[in-house]
């Protein structure tokens, strides 16, 4: 095993958001291959259209259709796009005033080559076939010959509204846990637990990141510590987790592993739930493949005296 | 106002990878250094403050777990940023000025070699009109460097020069990660090249700041902050102009950078394009040294890479290089919130 762990990492999440007034008009708009911008108390018309002024603050609530063609203000050709991103073959960034706009929408441009692309060409959507309300409805610009679009009254209204945006967001790492935490897994993996000393106040921190939190210096010196332990304190789990096939009621508690000056916490099992105590003490249950014990259970040894751990709770 | 200086800056080399490393590993020698430096301990100091982004290295809480490293327990007082270090010295200062404290020490960290730092930064764009077509921070910095060449304000050629001219001086900078004779390579969005853009990797800094006295005990020369300031750009990116900063123009005229010359500046862009924006924003003579350090194209640790310009520019002053600095940091897409500061030293006969 290398010294120093690593593993793919993925963090997702469907990020749930609610609209504005504005924002539900635009986006429901484009459901319907509509686009609306919002007035400015001076006249402008800003696309995409937000509920506030960015000059004055001010409440904006006046919504106006604009052309679904318009002007490319400034781009850049991007030769290999990214996972999430809307094209899947190179494509140009693109920020459009569509006619009748006074402001600029960032997507993007189906076109050949970046030779094909210049600001000031004339573009217009086309329209994703699938649209739920969302920015993605314009699946992109694509170049366009054609007449100067016309803006008209829109009062913003449309039949079912979309009132929210579920917008999924996935970000993939290579963990690296640093020098302290691999060589902790490193030793779980052989069923022991090792800490690190603090070089100053001499503290074993179990599992170790690397620093002692009171001296705010590395701790590098590894000290294998248990494998029993105290229970300094416990609850009853009433709840059932979900995804976790263990009965309830049992107890989660704070383990004080012996040569170990800070608790960590992990499940009692081999006794009644009722019958845990603070001072039990324990010893780690592995079974099968796990990578952690799956469980403390009790040793049979008289209870420690609360003296002996009452700096650990 | 009471007057508060930078008294100390250290920072870590700048590197592509740092596996071995925590972020609090990463982060400990600079904290250490700075407070040697100052011969404080951790619990002499008076506030905390750390920016930092738990995205980039996909690991929840860091910043928590980066405390670690100042021997935050018991207690102390402490604050963090979801931001460049820049923005943590900016509360830090505000802490000094409310007399509730003489010292803060500061402190930034980035890890971006964990994940895509590209994608990652799109995560902090409008959620509702952006964010879903994941348009990165290349793409986004090449729109704007586009908007350049079209105003006539730069040229292919032009940016190419900046990215020389910033590693030839980071070869002077042993903490580069990028320094000497760079190619331009192919374009990574074009117009931008790899040239034009700065190197992906893991980095940290921490500053001591310290007020009044207490600063001339701990410095031979304390870098002044006489002025700082902090503006930000309106959200949408089709509202702006995206040739101009009046952001940093006007956190720059708050901070008094235009009060009287100055002889040095550090510029937190960390794309070329970026360069020709800040110069023009802030009128800055040719004669001006800028970026004298390389600048985030030399290393970009994000998060970090603005309060790095802080520090270089205090560090300047206190080896005697300069006697008036600015110093500038962004945050966000295309320069969409800027903070600009101005270091002095004071005269040898004063």
């Amino acid at each position: 095993m290398p010294d120093v762990l690593s593993a793919p990492l993925v963090v997702e999440f469907p990020f749930t958001r609610s609209l504005g007034p504005v924002q539900s008009a635009f986006l429901t708009g484009l459901r319907e291959r509509t686009v609306l911008g919002v007035r400015t108390a001076d006249g402008r018309v800003l696309v995409p259209p937000v509920e506030y002024d960015p000059v004055t603050a001010e409440e904006l609530r006046e919504l106006t259709e604009v052309a679904a063609t318009g002007t490319v203000t400034t781009w850049a050709w991007n030769p290999a796009p990214r996972r999430d991103q809307p094209l899947a073959t190179p494509f140009a960034w693109v920020l459009v005033k569509l006619d009748g706009a006074g402001t600029a929408l960032l997507h993007v441009l189906d076109a050949p080559g970046p030779g094909a692309v210049h600001t000031g060409m004339r573009v217009r959507i086309r329209w994703s076939p699938e649209r739920t309300g969302a920015i993605t409805d314009i699946a992109c610009f694509e170049p366009y010959e054609g007449e100067v679009g016309q803006p008209s009254p829109h009062n913003g209204e449309f039949a079912d509204p979309v009132t929210g945006v579920v917008t999924p967001a996935r970000l993939d790492y290579t963990y690296t846990p640093g020098r302290a935490q691999s060589a902790y897994l490193k030793a779980l993996s052989e069923q022991r637990t090792v800490g690190e000393r603090c070089p100053s106040c001499r503290k074993v921190y179990v599992p170790p990141r690397g620093a002692c939190p009171t001296c705010g210096v590395a701790t590098a010196e590894q000290v294998e510590v248990g494998p029993r332990g105290t229970v300094t304190t416990y609850c009853i789990v009433n709840i059932k987790a979900k995804n976790l096939d263990i009965e309830v009621p049992y107890v989660y508690a704070h383990i004080a592993l012996d040569g170990a000056d800070l608790a960590l916490h992990g499940r009692i099992g081999g006794i009644p739930y009722d019958q845990v105590r603070m001072g039990l003490r324990v010893e780690p249950v592995w079974t099968g493949e796990g990578r952690h014990p799956d469980h403390y259970r009790p040793t049979g040894e008289p209870d420690a005296d609360y003296d002996v751990y009452k700096e650990l709770l | 106002m009471r007057d508060v200086a930078i008294v100390a800056f250290a920072q870590t080399d700048h590197l592509r990878r740092t596996d071995e490393l925590s972020e609090v590993d990463l982060l400990m020698p600079v904290l250490h250094q700075v407070l040697g430096a100052t011969s404080l301990k951790a619990s002499d100091i008076g506030f905390t403050c750390s920016g930092s982004s738990d995205y980039l290295a996909g690991r929840a809480f860091s910043f928590t777990m980066a405390l670690d490293g100042v021997g935050a327990h018991p207690p102390i007082s402490e604050s963090h940023v979801e931001m460049d270090g820049a923005w943590a010295l900016y509360e830090a200062w505000v802490k000094l000025q409310t007399g509730e404290a003489d010292t803060a020490l500061v402190y930034a960290y980035g890890k971006s070699s964990p994940g895509e730092v590209r994608d990652v930064l799109t995560r902090q764009l409008d959620p509702y009109y952006v964010g879903p077509l994941w348009p990165d921070s290349v793409a986004l910095a090449a729109l704007q460097a586009q908007a350049l060449i079209d105003a006539g304000h730069t040229d292919e050629a032009a940016l190419a020069a900046i990215a020389d001219r910033s590693r030839a001086a980071a070869a002077d900078n042993p903490h580069a990660q990028l320094s000497g004779s760079v190619p331009a390579g192919d374009y990574l969005v074009q117009p931008l090249r790899t040239g034009d853009c700065p190197p992906v990797g893991d980095g940290a800094a921490a500053v001591i700041l310290a007020a009044g006295d207490t600063a001339r005990a701990l410095c031979t020369r304390p870098a002044w902050i006489r002025g700082i300031d902090h503006r930000i750009e309106a959200h949408s990116l089709g509202v702006r102009d995206l040739t101009d900063s009046p952001s940093t123009r006007l956190a720059a005229e708050r901070a008094g950078a235009f009060e009287g010359p100055v002889d040095t500046v550090e510029l937190h862009a960390p794309f070329t394009s970026q360069e020709v924006v800040l110069r023009r924003a802030l009128g800055l003579d040719a004669g001006v040294s800028v970026n004298p350090s390389g600048g985030a194209l030399a290393a970009n640790p994000v998060m970090a890479a603005g309060l790095i310009r802080l520090g270089e520019a205090a560090a300047r002053i206190q080896r005697g290089e300069s006697d008036r600095a600015l110093a500038h940091a962004t945050s966000g897409p295309c320069l969409q919130q800027n903070l600009v500061a101005v270091l002095e030293g004071e005269a040898a006969h004063a």
